[in-house]
């Protein structure tokens, strides 16, 4: 707040607070139920602490170990108690399967070892667990339970870029065939500008020729863009499916006229192409509006007279008109993009296995692999993305213009 | 009249991008009627053999109770999530349009967010904080949840009618001895209220339609038609969706009508 504290029993003190009670319902509302949730999920992508909880002692005698010689025999005993507290707690699967994300093979180490530890054998810890996997001599092993065993940790991020931390505590790039997730970020910004570019593209003359009807057909045709906007999501995507399937009516027409013999049918869908298709059909709206809304104010006198003045038609356009509505193109582009980036229902449905984008890798993280933590991770990279972009529209755009209507 | 060969060009690209538009929507239609399981017309369809068309879809998702239990949550939760909407943001664009506010731009950043935040990174979030308060799977979270999200319509509708609103009438009221309860219900609310009702259709499309928080937050009580729909999808069980498609087609025309006749109204009153 600006200026200096006035006194309460000030009108105008009085008439900011009473704004302000207008405001604050839904304010709070919007904190509880909208950021302390992507707070708590922001959370999960730093602070994991299953391993921590479950392996306390361990990882405490860990801390000083050289990661040049094989642990000592009081390191092997305390994690054999502790392995055999979290059995009996039923915590181990969970541990394991934690360690078992950095270390692959981890898992089945510790069910073979907690099957062992139950009928105990002869010599040292250190013994008999080398004895059951070889692995336990392995000090990236270890080094495993070091990493996961940090309650506070950005290796889900390192994780998210494609990067590790070796057991030295460098930071490397993961090695060739682990590297996904940013080639998969490159491809949804890729996808995304080639989703924006074609919605300029079919917007732009859509937009300008509904602007420039008489009011009452533009009126008509503006519905002709409002009607896919309020029709459900899913409807527009099964509309696709049947559209663009093997057997479906595109190719049936194809084949009727000729065009594709009966075994040259088109894959135009459950591959990329569905994807930027039904995605395209799907935001197209979004551009149209905004662009139709500063197009409007335009007018038309302009065009006309550029045109006495000698301009060319293309002239006309490219040094008059162009300059005018660039305002809608920001608006409709930024707003798609912002969309685009973070879609995920269209290219779950018709995607296939090469058309999804980093928003399906987050629920796949989120509902099959259970990683909660790269999935929050992701999420998190993902989400300042768009809060940047979102910051570039409020300053270039401002928020209440979001065209809608 | 003759045209330029650049203006016959023009014409014919807008008038494919109507296609584009329109076409998806409207191969639907018809193949909402088809006698066979198929996605596609069968030559009978396109005999126009009447023995070709047929009502069973329709026939079918009117008597399946699966389809019907979830047109009931789809509506209870669109319902409570609307009128929660439609009272906080109504509250908090009166709040916004009073010029004395600090931090306009802030808090209007903060309550379009949901707006523009992707669906998936939210119902994430959701889906961990609503368990850990022990109210997963539970209609209140899903209603939260869609609140939340439609909220932003409410405010940007209500915004822009507030924009348009001539503030000295509720001087005028005060001046007569109206108190602010009464100036609001009988003076700004009725010349506000088309703005009102657009932004709580849109926060009810907005929950109708809506399926990742669903998909992540809902157990099998709250399905909801697109949650339905989802899964008909995805497993290809019948062309009933294309039933329930045309449904939701023809509830979409009737939204966007009224909705563009609330506007109209709402700028012949003020």
């Amino acid at each position: 707040m600006a200026g200096p504290l006035r006194l309460p029993g000030n009108p105008d003190v009085r008439v900011r607070l009473r704004a302000l009670s207008l405001v604050a319902p839904l304010v709070i509302f919007v904190g509880v139920t909208f950021v302390a949730p992507l707070g708590t999920m922001l959370m999960r992508s730093v602070y994991d602490p299953v391993v921590a909880d479950a392996l306390p002692k361990t990882l405490a005698l860990l801390s000083d170990w050289d990661a040049n010689e094989l642990p000592s025999e009081a390191i092997f005993a305390t994690l054999a108690e502790e392995i055999k507290h979290a059995s009996s707690e039923r915590t181990i699967g969970r541990v394991a399967g934690r360690i078992n994300r950095v270390q692959g093979g981890f898992r089945g180490l510790v069910t073979r070892t907690e099957r062992e530890l139950r009928t105990t054998g002869q010599g040292t810890w250190r013994e008999i667990m080398i004895s059951v996997d070889s692995l336990w001599a392995d000090a990236a092993t270890w080094h495993a339970i070091k990493v996961t065993g940090e309650r506070y940790t950005a290796r889900h991020y390192w994780n998210a870029l494609d990067m590790q931390i070796l057991s030295d505590g460098s930071i490397a790039r993961q090695p060739e065939e682990r590297r996904i997730y940013l080639r998969l970020f490159l491809r949804t910004l890729m996808v995304s500008g080639l989703i924006t570019l074609l919605c300029l593209l079919l917007g732009y003359p859509v937009a300008h020729f509904i602007a420039d009807s008489p009011p009452r057909q533009g009126n008509l045709l503006l519905i002709l863009v409002l009607i896919p906007f309020w029709t459900s999501l899913l409807v527009r995507t099964t509309s696709w499916i049947v559209l663009l399937q093997n057997q479906g009516v595109l190719n049936d027409l194809f084949v009727a006229l000729g065009l594709i013999g009966e075994d040259g049918r088109l894959s135009m869908i459950y591959n990329m192409t569905g994807t930027i298709i039904a995605m395209t059909h799907v935001l197209l709206p979004f551009m149209v509006l905004p662009l139709y809304s500063v197009m409007r104010g335009i007018p038309a006198t302009h065009m006309n007279a550029a045109a006495s003045l000698g301009a060319t038609p293309l002239q006309a356009f490219l040094r008059v008109y162009w300059p005018q509505s660039l305002p809608g193109v920001g608006a409709g582009a930024l707003l798609v993009f912002i969309l685009a980036i973070g879609y995920y229902i269209t290219p779950a449905l018709v995607g296939g296995s090469d058309g999804q984008l980093i928003s399906n890798m987050i629920a796949y993280h989120m509902q099959t692999s259970l990683n909660w933590g790269l999935a929050a991770a992701l999420g998190g990279v993902l989400l300042v993305g768009v809060l940047i972009l979102y910051m570039v529209y409020e300053r270039l755009i401002g928020i209440d213009r979001i065209g809608l209507r | 009249m003759r045209m330029s060969i650049g203006r016959v060009i023009y014409l014919l690209i807008c008038t494919l991008i109507f296609v584009f538009l329109m076409a998806p929507i409207i191969v639907i239609i018809p193949l909402s009627f088809n006698a066979e399981p198929y996605f596609t017309f069968t030559e009978g369809m396109l005999r126009l053999d009447p023995e070709a068309w047929s009502l069973r879809w329709y026939r079918e998702i009117m008597t399946n109770d699966v389809w019907i239990k979830s047109l009931v949550n789809s509506i209870v939760i669109g319902v409570s999530a609307t009128i929660l909407a439609t009272a906080l943001g109504t509250l908090a664009a009166l709040g916004l349009a009073n010029s004395a506010i600090p931090a306009r731009r802030t808090i209007m950043g903060l309550i379009i967010s949901p707006m523009v935040t992707p669906v998936i990174i939210a119902a994430a979030g959701m889906f961990f904080f609503y368990s850990d308060l022990g109210l997963g799977q539970t209609h209140v979270s899903i209603i939260l949840a869609h609140t939340v999200l439609g909220v932003p319509f409410v405010v940007v509708t209500v915004t822009a009618t507030l924009a348009a609103y001539d503030f000295t009438l509720n001087r005028a009221a005060a001046n007569l001895g109206a108190g602010p309860w009464t100036t609001f219900r009988r003076v700004q609310f009725p010349l506000i209220a088309p703005g009102v009702f657009s932004g709580a259709l849109f926060a009810f499309a907005i929950s109708f339609d809506e399926v990742v928080v669903i998909l992540f937050m809902g157990g099998v009580e709250q399905r909801t038609v697109p949650r339905q729909m989802w899964a008909g999808i995805r497993e290809q069980i019948s062309p009933a969706i294309l039933a329930v498609a045309t449904l939701l087609i023809v509830f979409a025309i009737l939204l966007l009508l009224t909705v563009g006749w609330l506007q109209r109204r709402g700028e012949s009153s003020q």
